[in-house]
């Protein structure tokens, strides 16, 4: 049986060379994410910025959007969206937070429930207090930085302070570009975007990681060999698994995305963006050329240097793993 | 890397079936699980966003509490005061504490001492901490009595313990199933229904603090007297029924602590629905001596500081039971004998957060969620087929094991599944191929570096696991965080995540190492199928 090649074997791209290319594109995404996070803003949900949401589903027929809007209309509860939530009977109302403290939000939704009464069905109601969005905030921002300075941390460890920073800054490249995404495409922000973004940062780093270890690896084999050439060798030597990786991810994302539902769609949506597409990127013409800015590899010869021929693959006994105690030191 | 003794192989095969056995419970009905032994029926727990139902976070109000708290301290200074004879003025609330004036300089001492009676030593987690309840200062003639932050704490942590135990009555009277009623933080109490749609009366009868006192009606002046000038110190104006006004003394006659029994019924005279009661013998005595020395006077019964009715005392009332009689609905007699056996809450509770999911949108979120993990995981194992061939088989079955390891852990921890939840365990499927793909990468480069087939694989698995272990902690810290700061659905997703990260690093350093191994020896291969 022949088997599936996505990428064929022993690759030999040079992708250092985008790299005079991709470092300013990735500048100025992350400029326009960030003026996108300013000046167009998120959409946050009732998480983070209190207040109401409801899920109704109408019993007889198609929802009668201009008729619940004037009801809802006439009950005066300040800002409110109207808005079909797949199917056509299914609407998603959102209330603004009430002024008054955590008893009006309950008012609010009271009146509502009266005012639509028993012609919709109530699939989802959730009532957020302003005590409790103001937390959830803050613990979704804290929860962030305490996972970047946690893996930062872990990285440091396993790796050389250059590792870790080129890592880190990557991955937080990947973030700001999702949240530029979810700026532009209006998709809810609330604490499953976090936890979105969370997921983000897991997998982008998991497979810098895997990019990482493979140039500790090679920095120990190849001492000669210019910082270049040896990251082009161990992207490539990553890439066919990088490929396959997100492939399979790519899929497991694509069923949610098909047939997980409303409810965890922007999730998945976001998600697809973050790993699949930052991700991939990021670790290939972000994170491994950023080395080279980071000062991994300084003292090596100059790019003119005949690399030296690769050896042969040592015979010594694979119960050592050399990998794991000795670091590379850029000498 | 491919040698297993006997023993380790057989702890690994069993230790991934006893795993995989915990999940069992999950695939058979609850009534069935119910008569196997309790060891067995522990199962996943479906979240509220799966099975419907409402999740309520509640408020203690803490300030009331302290506000009560100072109350009772001003009753406790007078009456000791009182009794040890000592004049005094002005006593009162002045921010944190209660302040008094003593009117003779020659009795401040005694004063002090009488009042650090009031005071009492504060048990730490070993005896007795050094704190005292109340720090109590003097400035010549003026002491001034403040509870210590510690004894205020206590007092709140209390408070919430109270109402728990109130919330577990009022929920249990409604015959709600399962509720789940625990704290949150310092001040907060998470109540969770499985299966309520319509929280409204929950929420009604959960947000009424239901302190029931029948006290005498004070007829020194009218109302409107005491509302134009200033009511005695001893009485004060409530609101009835209609925006009626009384003037009611402070004093408790009998409280609704004292009750035993509430009953929703009819008036036998107008068939008006009225709640019926009887006191425990304590209340009987007290609301006896009452009511007899009270004959021909109006008494009130108050309920939240709002007064329901206050009808004159005929005759003395001995057999200790009596009935309510508001202008009350059938609805509201049966809520109201519901709060009045359950008792009352030490402080009033604010609804701070309400998700309720319908039955409908839970089911709907169910299929869903099946209809993914089927498809999702159809679509990794056929592309894991095609890419590896015979491995790729090994993959696949390595995922399985997986996921059926992931919802046997899940069992054992009687964890909550929702429905970010089943994405994180979706997502699982395509994370632990990687960790497959790794090593089957490095195995072809190995192969392509020279090696002998046996040699390949023994080094792709040696240099891939260091790899995998690596990158899979980074993202088990980004779930151990979530985990941390999530409620709900997206705890839930951080503890799929996690453990399907763990069960991923299981099976890919033991099961597929294995099942390699177990090939290898039984084809003696000479060059590699992948």
């Amino acid at each position: 049986m022949r088997l599936l090649r996505i990428v064929p074997d022993d690759t030999k791209f040079d992708f250092m060379r985008f790299r005079r290319i991709s470092f300013p594109i990735s500048a100025i995404l992350s400029i326009v994410a960030i003026s996108l996070y300013f000046f167009h803003g998120l959409n946050f949900g009732i998480d983070f910025i209190g207040g109401t949401l409801m899920e109704v589903q109408t019993k007889a027929g198609p929802a009668d959007l201009s008729k619940m809007r004037a009801t809802i209309e006439g009950l005066k509860l300040g800002d409110f969206q109207l808005q079909q939530f797949g199917a056509p009977d299914d609407v998603l109302i959102r209330i603004s937070e009430q002024p008054g403290g955590d008893q009006a939000q309950q008012q609010a939704v009271q009146k509502v429930r009266d005012a639509l009464g028993d012609e919709v069905d109530y699939r989802r109601v959730e009532v957020v207090g302003p005590s409790v969005s103001t937390e959830l905030l803050a613990y979704g921002t804290i929860g962030l930085m305490l996972a970047i300075g946690a893996i930062l941390i872990y990285l440091w460890f396993r790796f050389e302070w250059q590792f870790a920073l080129g890592a880190m800054i990557a991955n937080v490249h990947d973030l700001v570009l999702t949240v530029g995404f979810m700026s532009l495409t209006h998709i809810d922000f609330d604490l499953t975007s976090i936890a979105a973004l969370l997921t983000i940062l897991g997998y982008s780093l998991n497979d810098t990681v895997v990019i990482y270890d493979r140039i500790r690896e090679m920095l120990r084999r190849y001492k000669r060999l210019s910082m270049p050439d040896l990251l082009n060798l161990s992207i490539n030597a990553t890439l066919s698994r990088s490929i396959v990786t997100h492939v399979t991810v790519a899929m497991s994302l694509l069923a949610l995305l098909l047939f997980g539902g409303q409810a965890i769609h922007s999730f998945t949506a976001t998600m697809m963006f973050g790993v699949v597409l930052v991700g991939t990127y990021t670790s290939v013409f972000i994170a491994s050329p950023i080395l080279i800015y980071l000062g991994v590899g300084t003292g090596r010869m100059g790019e003119q240097e005949e690399p030296e021929p690769e050896p042969e693959p040592t015979k010594a006994p694979a119960t050592t793993t050399p990998a794991r105690r000795v670091r590379a030191r850029g000498q | 890397m491919l040698f297993f003794t006997r023993w380790k192989a057989v702890a690994i095969l069993l230790t991934a079936f006893v795993v995989c056995l915990c999940a069992v419970p999950n695939f058979f009905p609850e009534s069935k699980v119910k008569n196997w032994p309790a060891w067995a029926q522990r199962h996943v727990v479906l979240g509220l966003d799966l099975q419907g139902g409402s999740h309520l976070l509640l408020e203690v109000d803490t300030a009331a509490v302290r506000k009560e708290r100072l109350q009772s301290l001003a009753d406790d200074v007078l009456r000791v005061l009182r009794q040890a004879r000592i004049p005094f003025t002005g006593r009162s609330i002045v921010g944190n504490g209660v302040q008094v004036h003593v009117t003779k300089d020659t009795d401040v001492d005694n004063a002090m001492v009488k009042l650090k009676e009031l005071s009492t030593p504060l048990s730490g987690i070993l005896g007795a901490s050094g704190q005292f309840s109340l720090d109590i200062s003097q400035n010549g003639g003026t002491i001034t009595l403040t509870p210590s932050d510690a004894a205020l704490t206590e007092r709140i942590r209390q408070a919430v313990d109270q109402s728990i135990q109130i919330i577990e009555r009022r929920v249990n009277e409604l015959g709600l199933v399962e509720p789940t009623i625990q704290r949150e933080g310092v001040d907060r109490i998470l109540v969770q229904v499985p299966g309520l749609q319509d929280p409204t009366r929950l929420k009604d009868i959960l947000g009424k603090t239901a302190k029931l006192d029948f006290r005498m009606v004070d007829v020194s002046m009218t109302p409107e007297q005491a509302e134009q000038t200033h009511p005695p110190a001893d009485s004060e104006l409530l609101d009835g029924e209609g925006g009626a006004k009384y003037l009611i003394e402070k004093r408790v006659m009998v409280s609704g602590a004292d009750l035993t029994d509430a009953q929703p019924g009819f008036d036998q005279r107008d068939s008006q629905p009225i709640v019926s009661f009887k006191f425990n013998s304590n209340g009987a005595r007290k609301f006896a001596e009452a009511t007899q020395a009270n004959v021909g006077k109006p008494f009130a019964i108050v309920l939240d500081n709002k007064v329901i009715e206050a009808p004159v005392i005929r005759e003395p009332i001995l057999g200790g039971a009596g009935q309510i009689s508001g202008r009350f609905t059938v609805q509201q007699v049966n809520d109201l004998s519901i709060l009045l056996r359950a008792g009352a809450l030490p402080a009033p509770l604010t609804i701070i957060e309400e998700r309720t999911v319908g039955p409908g949108l839970g089911q709907d979120s169910i299929v869903a969620g099946e209809h993914a993990a089927y498809a999702g995981a159809a679509l990794v194992i056929i592309f894991m087929f095609v890419t590896y061939g015979l491995f790729g088989l090994f993959a696949n079955i390595a995922v399985a094991v997986n996921v059926a390891m992931i919802f046997g852990v899940l069992s054992l921890l009687s964890a909550t599944l929702t429905l970010p939840g089943i994405a994180g365990i979706v997502l699982t499927v395509g994370i632990a191929v990687d960790s497959n793909v790794l090593i089957y990468e490095r195995i072809r480069e190995e192969v392509r570096g020279g090696r002998s087939a046996i040699n390949a694989i023994d080094a792709g698995f040696t240099r891939a696991l260091a790899t995998i272990l690596d990158s899979n902690i980074t993202t088990f810290i980004a779930a151990a965080v979530l985990f941390y700061i999530g409620t709900g659905p997206v705890r839930g997703f951080a503890v799929t995540l996690g453990v399907g990260i763990l069960t991923s690093l299981f099976t890919a350093f033991t099961l597929t190492r294995l099942i390699v191994a177990y090939w290898v020896r039984m084809w003696r291969p000479r060059t590699v199928p992948i």
